[in-house]
């Protein structure tokens, strides 16, 4: 789950990282009023879950109330990457005379976290990465002893990060290390740590997604989950709690199991067709849960036609035919056809009890996806 | 042979009081696994299935000889269960548990490397070496003995390419579900390398999906420690970078690492086929054969 720039420099901000004076805007008045109160240069910069908001035109330097005005009125509301910008963020202006990136991910190969440390701030740090490795500085993290001090000041002076402003670097680094702890982050970054023409060193940007996984234990940053999906599929997705990507095509996909369902759009797309989602519904689902899964392609606008693929473990056919009958027969007329395939535990029992009538039943993974994809074609025809 | 679980892997199973634990000790026993305890704090004195239960793990161990365990624990106590059966020092611990935070795993992957036990998963179905136990979730009727071992990030995409080879009349030495989760205790490279030191396993399936760069160093193993022949499959190829499909290590990140392109490539160059169909991974191995 990604966190908004803004409330992650509020979680920095309480931790003791220093941020530039902001505030939260959501209408051309507010952003008119925080300028007013914040000064000039300011920034307004919108808050959205995408990268390179910069180049998309999602951030804009303003120097007086009228290009604050015109700028608000253009970054509201607009489209940045199929996100609808809501919300900005007004900021003081930084006049910096340098950049750097400090960031702590987990390194999946080392199964361990890893802290790392640029002077090549300010830009995309995977694509430093590629281009020039060395420019990283890395340690890696004993999970059960933490970062160690002495770790971090190596990373920062193995960056090469000026010995005047190496002890502030490697203090904002451990801060950041105690946040990724705290909060269960996936991913914490501050890019680009801006080094001030006062010498202060200060947070410019601020990065943090947390572990979905986690957030049983996190009742904060799961109240802040409500804000981070992009439109209201996603939103009806995490309330039916199902595992669910919005893709661009017109075959929707519901399956058991994440590499079988991943199969499936993969099957979609390899037989000529354009899947329009991921939607897995997980192990044991019960027959309302399947129904709530129908609900959810259906109310996709996009779909003109489903597949239903289960190979039950501990999913049973006769559980999801309960469910696709009493989703299919509120109905008058299926909205749009659906293809079922069941094999697994209780695939007889379920074949059984499907009403054929409603559904268009294949035997082997192959034959579903060819007939859904068929379907597909033929209604955009 | 068999790999990592036979007749004599004597099981303890994790949250065996819970409606899943219970239904799968079910499905374990009747399978043919010899359970022997079940480890719950506070149950302990009670019988699930027949089976003795014990608060402890370690209790578990001493009055029953387990020598493997199977976690059906929730996610917000699994790290401490997986913690608790590695202090036992038993030979396996199969936690199929889906949803442990990353930041325990990384806590448990470092005891994994102070202690002698093999653990699978988290997020996995489970093992099975057909005829003789299976330890997890998996749907035993759909597996026959044979000479193809199989490992697979995904239990639904393990059913789906076993039943292939099922109805081809072609069966398993055993298949391993080494689990969905960004870090997990038993690598591709170490069930191939248990594949290819097994007599009886004539060719290996191998079935990932984007996410990580275990297929590629799998791939590089294979090239050069391999003479039994592997097919491999490839999931995810339609996915977007940046969105986790279902499993938590199934991501594609933004800089465009985990691809299943580079994979796929990987495995290709060290000469294994890889399917665009779970069909035609059973055709390939069927030509090995």
């Amino acid at each position: 789950m990604k966190l908004h720039e803004y409330q992650a420099k509020n979680i920095f901000a309480d931790a003791g990282i220093p941020v530039p004076e902001s505030q939260l805007a959501g209408s051309v008045e507010e952003v008119v009023e925080a300028v007013g109160k914040i000064g000039f240069p300011a920034a307004i910069k919108a808050q959205v879950h995408v990268g390179g908001r910069g180049k998309a035109g999602g951030i804009a330097i303003v120097s007086d109330a009228d290009e604050a005005r015109e700028e608000a009125d253009r970054i509201l509301g607009m489209d940045l990457k199929g996100y609808t910008v809501n919300e900005v963020l007004v900021e003081a202006g930084v006049d910096f005379v340098d950049e750097y990136y400090v960031g702590i991910t987990m390194d999946r190969g080392a199964g361990k976290p890893v802290a790392m440390v640029s002077t090549k701030g300010g830009v995309n740090i995977e694509e430093v990465a590629e281009e020039d490795p060395d420019a990283i500085a890395q340690e890696h993290i004993d999970p059960a002893f933490g970062l160690h001090p002495y770790q971090a000041r190596k990373a920062v002076y193995g960056a090469g990060v000026p010995k005047e402003y190496a002890r502030e670097v490697s203090g904002i680094l451990s801060t950041l290390y105690e946040l990724y702890v705290e909060n269960d982050a996936a991913d914490i970054e501050i890019n680009p740590v801006m080094i001030t023409s006062d010498d202060d060193v200060i947070a410019a940007d601020a990065v943090m997604n947390i572990d979905e996984d986690a957030l049983f234990r996190q009742p904060k940053l799961a109240e802040m989950e409500k804000d981070s999906y992009q439109d209201d599929l996603e939103r009806k997705a995490g309330e039916y709690g199902f595992d669910y990507v919005r893709l661009s095509g017109n075959v929707g996909i519901i399956g058991n199991g994440a590499g079988l369902v991943m199969t499936t759009l993969d099957l979609v797309d390899y037989y000529g067709g354009k899947p329009a989602n991921f939607l897995d519904i997980g192990g044991g689902a019960k027959a309302s849960r399947v129904a709530n899964a129908l609900d959810m392609v259906f109310s996709d606008e996009n779909v003109d036609s489903v597949v239903f693929n289960i190979f039950g473990g501990i999913t049973r056919g006769d559980e999801v035919a309960k469910g696709i009958n009493e989703a299919l027969e509120s109905f008058d007329e299926i909205p749009k056809p659906v293809v079922v395939r069941l094999a697994g535990t209780n695939a007889k029992e379920g074949m059984e009890i499907l009403n054929t009538d409603l559904v268009q039943v294949e035997g082997t993974l192959e034959e579903a996806v060819q007939r859904a994809v068929k379907n597909a074609s033929e209604v955009e025809q | 042979m068999s790999t990592f679980v036979d007749n004599d892997t004597k099981v303890v199973v994790q949250g065996i009081t819970g409606g899943e634990g219970k239904f799968h000790t079910q499905q374990m026993i009747e399978y043919g696994t010899n359970v022997v305890a079940g480890a719950v704090p506070g149950k302990g004195g009670q019988e699930v299935e027949g089976v003795p239960v014990y608060d402890t793990v370690d209790e578990a161990v001493k009055e029953e000889d387990a020598n493997a365990s199977v976690v059906f624990v929730p996610p917000a106590f699994a790290g401490d269960a997986i913690f608790e059966a590695l202090d036992t020092d038993l030979d396996l611990v199969v936690a199929i548990t889906e949803g442990i935070p990353t930041q325990d795993m990384a806590k448990v992957n470092k005891r994994l490397s102070e202690v002698d036990t093999r653990l699978l998963g988290p997020n996995c179905p489970g093992i099975i070496t057909p005829g003789e136990a299976k330890l997890g979730i998996l749907p035993g009727n759909i597996f026959e003995a044979g000479n193809v071992g199989l490992v697979s990030r995904s239990g639904t995409l393990t059913y789906q390419v076993v039943s292939n080879l099922t109805e081809r009349g072609i069966g398993q030495t055993t298949a391993i579900g080494i689990g969905g989760d960004p870090i997990i205790g038993t690598s591709f490279v170490d069930a191939l390398d248990a594949f290819e030191n097994d007599d009886e396993t004539d060719a290996v399936v191998m079935c990932g999906e984007i996410g990580g760069e275990d297929e590629e160093q799998a791939a590089r193993f294979i090239a050069e420690n391999m003479d039994t022949p592997v097919a491999g499959f490839i999931a995810g190829r339609t996915a977007p970078p940046g969105k986790r499909m279902g499993h938590a290590g199934a991501i594609v990140s933004g800089s465009g690492t985990g691809t299943a392109e580079s994979k796929v490539n990987a495995l290709n160059d060290a000469g294994v086929p890889v399917g665009d169909t779970p069909e035609e991974v059973a055709d390939a191995i069927e030509d090995f054969l």
